[in-house]
């Protein structure tokens, strides 16, 4: 069977291989060696070594978004994780209008970021016009509205693979735990999270991600306004490649270090919680 | 027994009100939506009076402004037609990845894989560039590139699913007479319908309401604006100008997602978990 299939790779394959070599495979080639050139369009390159990745770090928009996107991811994955696992928890106890309170809270995830951001841009402005300010005064404005967004985004989509991994305990620990005497809080320490921990891997992984490459609810929520305060590294990098003339290496060079990045913080989260799993 | 009651009394109380929050943004909007746009600023949080309702004249300026029946339906046809082509393609060379064992197909695997945990960033700038040399700067070209960024996701939850396929099944098919092709529309598709339904809304969910990829492929000058393009547009150049229409415009955007949602809601939920917990 292997060989007749075999025969038919041009049909079973090739289509999605062509456009997969459009979209990621040429393109990625091409932005590793190009961040080692300097460059204006794709086909006018120099090459010049590390010169690009030299300016990258003497860069302070860089350095600034760094650190923004840290803040802003650490904050934001404690927080949506929280909030969703509590909502979880209530969600699983049979209450009436589980049904109403689980679709609301999980629309939001479904809106996209762009108009997401439009919509908490006037509502936060609404709300700051009492003070006579706006969203784009102090960064530490625009910080806390992308947090409270992400949050607003992020929880009922978490909230429903807790839901999921909750309706997974098995009911014969849970009752095993009751007549042992356990409290409503051991039971939830010592048997319930160890029981999720696969749901918690996922919801970090997936918290993580999208916090540190967010990119649309950051440009329509402040544009990185006032001053590029409140840009994380994926609008530095955009800004690099598109708003400074002569500067798409460096651009490329910040790309390349993003995606680095990001592959290693995102496979060190999935090593280390996935040891923290257990067996039913 | 009776403390336990009050508990979730308590808890029932604070669910609405945490509900009441989540809904306030979209009421916000729709709320606004519907005054003039000069009173906007004065009382945002104010129900529209007489004085400051202006019954559709927002939406009239929104649709105008934007053309935004055409970017509904550009956005239609990308989401769409790429759904489709993803399903097709990807499932296809799943199943060859699968079933075909050797280096060739694991060093493909990996690599679609890979592909999954770079950030569009990387390669923003090369594809776009590639995608005008190459005249992909169009609606069809559009499902190209899909099919190429959402091959990954797709694949790996195809390859998981039909792994778990017994080979026995296409073998009989096969000693029937049925050529590979045959086997995979008669034998392979029709089981893999559950997958094939949370790939596609995992698909639609991100296309739907992807921003950089069209703005960058297709740009702002041309009519094949997609509908965060077209709000992006209309904030950009009219945002400060005419709240209203902007107010409408976003209440617009969000109609047709809620609309779906509520409409395959079970769908779209078990897809999420699904796709989640795989992925």
């Amino acid at each position: 069977m292997q060989k007749t299939l075999k025969r038919y790779f041009p049909i079973f394959v090739l289509p999605t291989l062509i456009a997969f070599a459009f979209a990621f495979l040429i393109p990625f080639a091409m932005g590793v060696y190009l961040s080692f050139c300097s460059f204006r369009t794709i086909t006018n390159a120099r090459f010049t070594g590390l010169e690009n990745y030299i300016k990258v770090f003497s860069d302070r928009d860089f350095v600034n978004a760094l650190w923004f996107t840290v803040k802003f991811t650490v904050l934001s994955i404690l927080t949506v994780n929280v909030f969703a696992f509590g909502l979880a928890l209530a969600l699983t106890r049979k209450m009436k209008g589980t049904n109403l309170f689980r679709t609301v809270f999980f629309m939001p995830n479904l809106i996209g970021g762009i108009i997401l951001g439009y919509i908490w841009q006037q509502m936060i402005n609404a709300l700051l016009l009492r003070y006579e300010t706006t969203l784009v005064a102090n960064a530490a404005y625009g910080f806390w509205g992308l947090v409270v967004l992400m949050n607003w985004q992020m929880i009922g989509y978490m909230m429903i693979i807790y839901v999921a991994g909750l309706q997974n305990v098995p009911t014969e620990l849970l009752e095993a735990a009751e007549i042992d005497g356990a409290t409503g809080w051991q039971t939830l320490v010592k048997v319930k999270i160890p029981m999720v921990m696969p749901s918690v891997t996922i919801c970090l992984f997936l918290t993580l991600s999208n916090s540190f490459k967010l990119f649309d609810q950051n440009l329509a929520l402040t544009a990185g306004a006032p001053s590029k305060k409140t840009a994380m590294l994926a609008l530095d990098i955009y800004n690099t490649f598109y708003g400074r003339a002569g500067y798409e290496g460096v651009g490329q060079a910040k790309a390349v270090l993003f995606f680095i990045l990001v592959a290693v913080i995102a496979l060190g989260q999935l090593v280390l919680t996935r040891r923290k799993e257990v067996e039913a | 027994m009776k403390k336990k009651k009050w508990g979730d009394v308590c808890l029932f109380v604070l669910l609405c009100v945490l509900m009441i929050a989540f809904l306030t943004p979209i009421f916000f909007v729709v709320m606004n939506s519907f005054k003039g746009k000069l009173y906007i600023s004065d009382a945002p949080f104010a129900f529209a009076t007489s004085e400051t309702f202006a019954g559709l004249t927002n939406y009239r300026n929104g649709i105008e402004k934007t053309a935004f029946f055409t970017a509904f339906g550009c956005s239609l046809f990308i989401t769409v037609g790429s759904v489709l082509v993803i399903l097709l393609f990807t499932s296809m060379t799943a199943y060859y990845l699968t079933r075909v064992k050797g280096a060739v197909s694991s060093t493909l695997y990996y690599i679609f894989v890979f592909s999954m945990i770079v950030p569009f960033q990387m390669v923003m700038f090369t594809m776009s560039k590639l995608a005008n040399i190459f005249r992909l700067n169009n609606p069809p070209g559009m499902i190209v590139l899909y099919l190429g960024f959402g091959a990954g996701l797709s694949i790996f939850m195809f390859c998981g699913f039909i792994k778990s396929i017994p080979l026995e099944i296409e073998e009989a098919a096969m000693i029937d007479g049925c050529n590979p092709l045959q086997t995979f529309f008669g034998v392979v598709l029709p089981i893999l319908k559950p997958t094939a339904i949370t790939v596609a809304i995992l698909n639609a969910m991100w296309i739907w309401n992807d921003y950089l990829l069209p703005y960058l492929v297709i740009g702002l000058s041309t009519k094949y604006k997609t509908i965060p393009v077209a709000v992006q547009y209309l904030v950009g150049s009219y945002g400060a100008k005419d709240l209203g229409a902007m107010m409408a415009l976003l209440v617009l955007s969000i109609l047709p997602i809620v609309v779906f949602y509520l409409a395959c809601q079970k769908y779209i939920i078990e897809g999420v978990v699904a796709g989640a917990v795989k992925g």
